[in-house]
């Protein structure tokens, strides 16, 4: 089973199971690790920037969320950019006129080990604010950690490849769902008339 | 819990103004009084005026630990207890103060405030600044340079009349830091309807206030309260604390407060 699945299987919708924090926990570190690169920093560029100025407005109102939400996790947490697919989990509900800009760029943030994959979210970049994570280098000073990790460290090509995989993804579902959708009205079109058997005198059953 | 010596309040100069019931809070300096009841015939103008000369605001404190910061060495540097009193329960004192100009839960006490802004499970955000201040102010005094070793007298017994033994209970303790995901604390605590002691966890600010049982002892399992000492042995942590730096003479007196709401049986007297 893939890293990913046991870590939405284990979480249980809610009432995880033991092997949730260690997995999620896994996975959030792996993702973190991933999102950082010596030498990173500065801004992002093409779709992803974009987007960041389609959702948020601007990049530095991005950051200013996403650092805020780093900064007001209370207790041991991650804050995350993520996009989110909007799509429901539901087998008969579909979006009529489904469009890109349904899609989004959201920040969250999300207490211990919990990640924005159990939303059905896609991550793009972690910021772990655990204390462990800074204590050592920044002591207390979170928002300086925060703000060093944003300048110095994060990987923005990391973020738009993540990006890609996430709007690729997103596009294949859509049409799964599209598809699905297109079934079902075939299926309601094409179901054969009924056999009825009306209570009459005539035995003959009616039939076309 | 230390109460500092208060001014007695000045009577409110408008006609129809009453006073708070004062309630001793940690840190308390001065007696707010503030007229409930505005007849119509004050002017806003006069109304002002006479609040003026009457309203004095009072303010949650950061009360110091009862030791020196550099006491606890080896077992809690002095660095960490700068960081962990000075800035972060500094910061949660500040931060409960300034939730708390306007609001309508001023004049509560602290543990009174911890209850009504946990709001039965559905807390609001005073309950985090609320609770993390009580809760390091009840870890400041549990504990003391020159602490650990053994309890004395009545509460050893009853330590080992509710854990079987006193290792019992240390494994317990020990066991119970070490498995607590997250932030949180470990408690010591003396359950009022199963009337024993038990060792429960909590996470991020949940204190067992909230469940009216009474706390006896806490351990802070924040990362922020042990990282810089000992990085990621909690257990380390969670050993020395009992063994060398839980101050058992706050604790008898703790339990000796809890007795007058929870019937433990017989009094257990120390035998010299």
């Amino acid at each position: 089973m893939e890293l990913e699945d046991m870590v939405v299987a284990a979480y249980n919708k809610g009432d995880p199971h033991p092997p949730f924090v260690h997995a999620a926990q896994i996975w959030n570190h792996d993702f973190f690790w991933q999102s950082m690169k010596p030498g990173g920093g500065g801004e992002p560029s093409g779709r992803l920037m974009e987007l960041i100025e389609r959702d948020f407005g601007s990049y530095e109102r991005m950051i200013k969320e996403l650092k805020h939400a780093a900064l007001t996790q209370f207790g041991s947490g991650w804050a995350w950019l993520a996009y989110k697919a909007n799509r429901l989990e539901v087998g008969n509900a579909v979006n009529p006129c489904p469009s890109e800009k349904d899609n989004k760029l959201v920040v969250a943030k999300t207490p211990n080990a919990v990640n924005p994959l159990l939303w059905d979210y896609s991550p793009l970049l972690a910021i772990d604010v655990w204390e462990h994570a800074y204590y050592l280098d920044y002591e207390n000073r979170r928002a300086d950690y925060v703000s060093t990790f944003l300048d110095k460290l994060v990987s923005w090509e990391v973020v738009s490849s993540r990006l890609e995989n996430a709007i690729n993804r997103a596009t294949e579902r859509a049409k799964v769902d599209e598809k699905r959708r297109q079934d079902d009205d075939v299926e309601a079109t094409s179901r054969k008339p009924v056999e009825m058997y009306l209570d009459s005198d005539n035995d003959d059953s009616e039939t076309e | 819990m230390r109460f500092q010596l208060l001014r007695s309040p000045s009577p409110s100069s408008s006609c129809c103004g009453y006073q708070i019931p004062f309630q001793p809070s940690n840190g308390v300096l001065l007696l707010r009084s503030s007229p409930m009841k505005i007849p119509k015939s004050h002017t806003k103008k006069k109304l002002s005026q006479s609040r003026r000369a009457s309203e004095v605001l009072a303010y949650y404190g950061l009360t110091t630990p009862p030791y020196k910061l550099d006491a606890l060495e080896p077992y809690m540097s002095k660095r960490t207890l700068e960081l962990h009193w000075g800035e972060h329960h500094r910061h949660y004192v500040d931060s409960l103060n300034k939730q708390l100009t306007n609001s309508p839960l001023y004049g509560y006490t602290m543990e009174e405030l911890i209850k009504v802004t946990y709001n039965n499970g559905n807390p609001i955000p005073e309950f985090n600044n609320a609770a993390q201040v009580w809760n390091h102010d009840f870890f400041w005094e549990s504990m003391q340079p020159d602490g650990g070793n053994l309890p004395c007298g009545g509460l050893l017994q009853q330590i080992e009349k509710d854990f079987g033994s006193f290792s019992n209970f240390r494994d317990e303790f020990v066991h119970s830091a070490m498995t607590l995901f997250g932030s949180g604390w470990v408690w010591l605590i003396l359950k009022t309807n199963e009337r024993r002691l038990s060792v429960v966890r909590t996470s991020n600010a949940i204190c067992p206030l909230v469940w009216g049982d009474i706390p006896i002892i806490c351990l802070d399992m924040w990362e922020h309260a042990y990282y810089l000492d000992y990085k990621d042995d909690k257990r380390t942590y969670a050993i020395n604390f009992i063994d060398h730096l839980v101050s058992w003479h706050a604790v008898t007196s703790r339990m000796m407060r809890a007795e007058a709401f929870v019937n433990l049986g017989e009094p257990k007297i120390p035998v010299a």
